[in-house]
């Protein structure tokens, strides 16, 4: 599905030049649940933008579906089949939520068709559908809006970048529910999520753990979550929220 | 007749593709083409100078005005006078507009100018989208002024557009509102070319418990010149809001004036004015949905202004 060979990504200003991404070398299996955590700062969201398009390589390949993609462009490789979710859900003035699902569905979608995307993420559809994607909605109810777009884009590889990212804990036990549902019904081709959530690493098929631009671990879940646990790659929920004494997560 | 161009300039500004329902006059080319009143709005030609005398009974509701004017022959100049009186206790749409088509060398330009005598607890919509085509080199020039006094506990609320096509527009709008009056304003501009847009707004609210919002979005791309001067005044316990919110794109310059006056201690006023260019995650989030740099920018620009 998804191959990525030799891949760096380097940023540099005029004093020195710093290594993102230092030749990782990774494959995304067909119809897999995927996720890559590691500590902040270990570039697993520029890893993520690099499979969007959204920034290029310094060096390295990425191919997909059979395909040499390196060089194609955001909207090209959106019409191959990659959808991205962002970790800081975009605002617009005047654009809807309705506006903003039909163009994730390419056109083809009626009203009732956009609600349930909103429905499944967990948004009562006629109180979001004709609110504008802006200022006024919160962190959560963007993060959820962001989700429902990837689930009417319907693509063969889904990427998101820490969904938990700056929802609260309603949405968050929310958001848990939804990538489990995804899981099951499996309709949604190969998902690639980054993430720290314990709960989420518990429903992977393959983790892979990135620190400091490279891959340091990656196999079944069976195998790496329980090297995990405990660290700062697999937090609970409490852990998430600041704790509290006596939670158990 | 109405001929094929006046046809798709009237289609245009107030979507009419036929003849429009309840009171109108349609202006063509300095000329009034049609009429028609009910038994409760009369419309009525000046005899001093050029436009017509609205009047709408009062206790009227759910009835429309439609007073779209077109022009098709290049170098029309003209200066019109309407004046809407509104009877107490009316609800009421009105919709105005104007479309000029121009294929020769010469300008041609048309200044509306409405006067609006709103009577108490009466409610207007105000409809007024302005339209420029053809490809000739004379301008295409709409300078209108309008007027607005608002009785007490009467309610108005104006939607004016302009996107396409006019060279150059100079508007000025004046609003006087008693005890419990309502103003609301949603102004949308979009130039482009070399075309200049002024649009200015001077609102005094008067009476206790008025109430004004004026917003205005605009896109200025190419190298176009846009200038928006709103001025609020409160003269009584009221409250008032004005708000400029404008993209920016190519050489294209803005300049945005908002301005408030409190003449009394419990005059509530907030102004907000913004100008930026499109931001760049906005196009990249829609071209990860499969859009390209161009169609993204469209869309943004298409839900700003809608």
């Amino acid at each position: 599905m998804l191959e990525l060979r030799d891949i760096s990504f380097e940023v540099s200003d005029e004093h020195e030049s710093k290594e993102i991404i230092r030749n990782i070398n990774l494959n995304i299996d067909d119809g897999k649940f995927v996720v890559i955590t590691g500590p902040n700062g270990g570039g697993k969201s520029t890893l993520a933008k690099l499979i969007a398009g959204i920034i290029k390589p310094t060096s390295g390949r990425i191919y997909f579906k059979g395909s040499d993609i390196t060089d194609m462009s955001v909207t090209e490789r959106a019409r191959r089949g990659i959808a991205y979710a962002f970790q800081q859900p975009v605002r617009f003035k005047g654009i809807t939520v309705q506006d903003l699902i039909r163009l994730a569905s390419g056109n083809k979608i009626s009203l009732a068709g956009a609600c349930e995307y909103l429905s499944e993420v967990g948004l009562c559809a006629k109180d979001y559908i004709d609110r504008e994607v802006n200022a006024s909605l919160s962190g959560g109810e963007l993060k959820r809006i962001e989700i429902a777009t990837i689930l009417a884009r319907g693509c063969e590889l889904s990427v998101f970048d820490e969904p938990e990212a700056g929802i609260d804990l309603w949405s968050f036990q929310n958001l848990i529910q939804v990538f489990e549902r995804m899981r099951e019904e499996n309709n949604l081709g190969s998902i690639l999520v980054i993430s720290h959530q314990e709960r989420i690493l518990n429903i992977a098929d393959e983790i892979i753990v990135v620190s400091d631009g490279n891959i340091i671990k990656q196999g079944g879940r069976e195998n790496i979550l329980p090297e995990l646990l405990g660290t700062d790659s697999a937090v609970g929920v409490c852990g998430m929220y600041g704790g509290e004494a006596g939670c158990n997560d | 007749m109405i001929s094929e161009v006046q046809r798709r300039l009237l289609e245009e500004i107030a979507d009419l593709h036929a003849v429009p329902e309840g009171a109108y006059n349609i202006r063509a080319d300095g000329e009034s083409e049609a009429r028609n009143t009910t038994a409760n709005i009369d419309i009525i030609s000046k005899t001093d100078v050029s436009g017509i005398d609205i009047r709408v009974k009062p206790g009227t509701k759910h009835e429309s005005v439609h007073i779209p004017v077109v022009l098709s022959v290049s170098g029309l100049k003209e200066v019109v006078y309407n004046d809407f009186y509104i009877g107490e206790d009316c609800d009421i749409i009105i919709v105005a507009g104007c479309g000029i088509d121009n294929c020769g060398t010469q300008d041609s330009e048309h200044d509306g100018i409405h006067r609006f005598f709103i009577g108490k607890n009466s409610k207007v919509r105000y409809v007024e989208k302005h339209y420029g085509s053809g490809d000739g080199d004379g301008q295409r020039i709409l300078n209108p002024g309008t007027e607005v006094h608002l009785d007490e506990g009467s309610y108005m609320e104006m939607e004016m557009v302009q996107i396409k096509g006019v060279d150059s527009t100079d508007r000025k709008t004046f609003a006087e509102l008693a005890e419990g009056a309502k103003l609301i304003v949603r102004e949308r501009l979009m130039t482009h070319g070399n075309q200049t847009a002024i649009s200015s707004y001077e609102v005094e609210l008067n009476g206790d418990g008025a109430n004004a919002d004026i917003v205005s979005r605009s896109v200025a791309s190419d190298s176009s010149y846009q200038k928006f001067d709103s001025k609020i005044t409160g003269n009584a316990p009221c409250s008032g809001h004005t708000e400029c919110d404008a993209i920016i794109m190519g050489d294209a310059r803005i300049l945005a004036i908002p301005q408030l006056e409190a003449n009394n201690i419990d005059a509530a006023l907030i102004h907000e004015a913004a100008i930026g260019k499109i931001a760049g995650e906005q196009i990249i989030k829609l071209m990860t949905l499969g859009l390209t740099e161009e169609e993204a920018e469209e869309q943004i620009i298409n839900g700003f202004l809608k």
